[in-house]
C-alpha cells in the first residue's frame, strides 16, 4: 500500500505522456512565474550599502523586533482562541470561527485602513497609534491572527481527551493538566503556527503603509524601506535588502519543514 | 470554571479590539450619511476603472493557477521526479515572501535594463497580472496535495486496470475526489489576488485610470483626503471578502469530510 502511494501503476503510465506532461508543464509554469523573476532579482543586486547604512540596520532590527513580538503574542493569543473554538460552548461560536479567517479574506492595505480608521489620528475612542512602533505591532497582530488559531485547532480537535481525565482522577489540577499533557502535544502546531506568523510580519507590506508613516529609525520597517529604495531610483540597493529578506523568509519555510517531519514522526 | 470563562473571554475580547471593531467602524462610517455618498464614491470613473482592473488581474490569475495547481499538485503526490523537493519549497515560497520584494523582482526582470525589459509588461497591465498570478499561486498546490496523498492510487489503478485512459482516469476517479479541496484552493486564490497590494503597487506605475487597481484606489483615495472615497471602495473589498469567508465556510466541512 505504501509503495502504490507514490506512483502510478506502470500500465497506465506506459499508455500516456499526461504523468511527464504534468511534471513538465508545472515545472515550466514555476520556473517562468517565480524562478525567473528571483533569479533577476539575486543577478541585480549590488550597492551592499544599502544593507549596511545605519538606516537599513535600524529598519532590520526593527522588523525583526516587531515580528518575534507578534509571534509571541499570536503563540497565546491563538491558542487561547483555538481552545476557545474546541473546546468551550457558546451561542455564536461559528461566527466567531467564520471571523478568524477575515484577516486572510481582507486586502491588507483595507485592513491598515479600518485599524486607523479607530485607533488613528481621529479615533473616536482616543486612541492614536499612527506612526508609531505599537499602530505596526497592531496592524502586523491583525493580519497574523489566523495563522496560530488554524495550525493549533485540527490539532486540539483531534487530541484523546482519556489521558486528561486520567490526569485529573489521579488529581492533577487544570493548570497542571494544561502544561504536562495538553502543551506538549500542541506545541509542534503552535511552533509552526508562529514561524508562519512570523515570516508573514517580517514581509508585510500593504497593512503597515498608511499606519506606520515610514519614519526612518522609528517606525520604517524593511519592506516599507525596500519600497522607499525603489522610489528613490535604487533598484539594486532594494535588491540587495530584498536577498537579505528572501532568506529570511527561505530559513523560516526550512524550520517549517524541519518542523512538519518532526510533528508527523511524533504521530506514527 | 472561572478559568474557563477567562479564556472564553479574554479570546473574544482579543477578536472585539483587533478585528470586529476597527472592521465595523469602517462599515458605519461609511453608511453614517446614508447609502448614497457610498455608492456614488464607488462609481466614479476612477472607482469603475480599478474595479475593473482588479476583476481583470482576478480573472486571469484564478484559471491559471488553478490548472497549474491541479497539475502540479498531481506531480508531487503522484510521481516521482528529481528535484520534487526543491519544486515543493518553491511553489511555497510565495507564502513567505514580501509582496514589496515580488514587485522589485518583476521589475528588475521586465522593466528597463532587464532581461525581458522593453515588451510593455511593467508599469502595464501585464506585468500586473504576473504580480498576481505570482502572490497567489500556492493556494490551489497546498489544497489539493494533502487530498491527493489522502486517496491514494487504490482506485485509479483499478482504473487503469479496467482500460481506462489518463484522461478518463483522471475525470471519473480522480477528479470528483480533489474537486472540493480544489474548489476551497480557488476561493483562496481569488481572495488574495483580489487583495494583492504590494506588488501591484511596485509593478504598476500606479496611473490613476489606468493601472491603478482597487486596493491602490484605496490608497489613493486616503492619500487624498477623500475618507469617503476611501472608506467606501475598502467596504466594497471587504464586502468581497466577507463573500469569499462565506463560501470559505460553506466549502470548509466538505473538504474535511472527503
Amino acid at each position: 500500500m505504501a509503495a502504490n502511494a507514490t506512483a502510478l501503476p506502470a500500465a497506465a503510465a506506459r499508455r500516456s505522456l499526461a504523468p511527464g506532461l504534468s511534471i513538465g508543464l508545472s515545472t515550466i509554469y514555476l520556473s517562468l512565474i517565480v524562478l525567473l523573476p528571483l533569479a533577476a532579482l539575486s543577478w541585480k543586486a549590488h550597492g551592499w550599502q544599502a544593507v549596511t547604512n545605519p538606516e537599513a540596520t535600524a529598519a532590520l532590527e526593527l522588523t525583526l523586533g516587531v515580528s518575534l513580538l507578534v509571534a509571541l503574542v499570536n503563540a497565546v493569543a491563538g491558542t487561547a482562541i483555538a481552545w476557545t473554538l474546541v473546546r468551550d460552548r457558546f451561542v455564536g461560536q461559528g461566527l466567531v470561527n467564520a471571523l478568524v479567517d477575515l484577516p486572510f479574506a481582507l486586502p491588507t492595505i483595507v485592513a491598515g485602513l479600518t485599524l486607523l480608521a479607530l485607533y488613528g489620528p481621529r479615533s473616536p475612542v482616543a486612541v492614536d497609534v499612527s506612526l508609531k512602533r505599537t499602530g505596526i505591532v497592531l496592524a502586523l497582530l491583525f493580519v497574523t491572527l489566523p495563522f496560530v488559531v488554524r495550525t493549533v485547532q485540527p490539532v486540539l480537535f483531534e487530541l484523546d481527551r482519556e489521558m486528561e481525565e486520567a490526569a485529573a482522577s489521579l488529581g492533577a489540577g487544570r493548570a497542571r493538566i494544561f502544561l504536562r499533557i495538553i502543551l506538549p502535544s500542541i506545541l509542534p502546531a503552535i511552533l509552526s503556527g508562529v514561524a508562519l506568523a512570523f515570516a508573514r510580519a517580517v514581509g508585510e507590506f500593504g497593512s503597515l503603509v498608511l499606519i506606520s508613516g515610514n519614519i526612518p529609525f522609528k517606525t520604517e520597517v524593511v519592506s516599507l524601506y525596500i519600497f522607499g529604495r525603489i522610489e528613490s531610483g535604487d533598484p539594486g540597493g532594494a535588491a540587495a535588502a530584498s536577498v537579505v529578506i528572501l532568506g529570511i523568509s527561505f530559513g523560516v519555510l526550512l524550520a517549517i519543514g524541519v518542523l512538519r517531519r518532526w510533528v508527523t514522526r511524533h504521530d506514527r | 470554571m472561572i478559568g474557563r470563562y477567562a479564556v472564553r473571554f479574554a479570546s473574544l475580547g482579543y477578536l472585539a479590539v483587533l478585528l470586529v471593531a476597527p472592521v465595523g467602524y469602517v462599515f458605519w462610517k461609511t453608511f453614517q450619511h446614508g447609502f448614497g455618498p457610498a455608492w456614488d464614491a464607488v462609481t466614479t470613473p476612477d472607482a469603475v476603472h480599478a474595479l475593473k482592473v482588479t476583476l481583470i488581474l482576478t480573472a486571469i490569475a484564478v484559471p491559471a493557477n488553478t490548472i497549474f495547481g491541479v497539475l502540479s499538485a498531481l506531480a508531487i503526490v503522484r510521481h516521482r521526479f528529481p528535484g520534487a523537493g526543491i519544486f515543493n519549497a518553491v511553489v511555497d515560497l510565495p507564502l513567505a515572501l514580501s509582496p514589496v520584494v515580488v514587485g522589485l523582482a518583476l521589475l528588475l526582470l521586465y522593466g528597463r535594463g532587464g532581461w525581458l525589459g522593453g515588451h510593455g509588461i511593467a508599469f502595464a497591465l501585464p506585468g500586473m497580472v504576473l504580480a498576481t498570478i505570482f502572490v497567489s499561486l500556492p493556494f490551489v498546490v497546498r489544497e489539493v496535495v494533502p487530498v491527493l496523498r489522502e486517496i491514494g492510487t487504490e482506485q485509479e489503478q483499478a482504473a487503469a486496470t479496467l482500460g481506462a485512459s489518463w484522461l478518463q482516469t483522471f475525470r471519473r476517479v480522480t477528479w470528483p475526489a480533489i474537486r472540493w479541496a480544489t474548489a476551497y484552493g480557488v476561493v483562496l486564490t481569488t481572495a488574495r489576488a483580489l487583495g494583492e497590494f504590494g506588488a501591484v503597487s511596485v509593478i504598476s506605475g500606479r496611473l490613476t485610470g489606468e493601472t491603478e487597481s482597487m486596493t491602490l484606489y484605496v490608497q489613493d483615495r486616503y492619500r487624498s483626503f477623500d475618507d469617503v472615497g476611501a472608506y467606501a471602495s475598502s467596504v466594497l473589498l471587504a464586502l468581497l471578502a466577507v463573500l469569499t469567508l462565506i463560501v470559505m465556510t460553506r466549502l470548509r466541512p466538505k473538504e474535511e469530510t472527503q
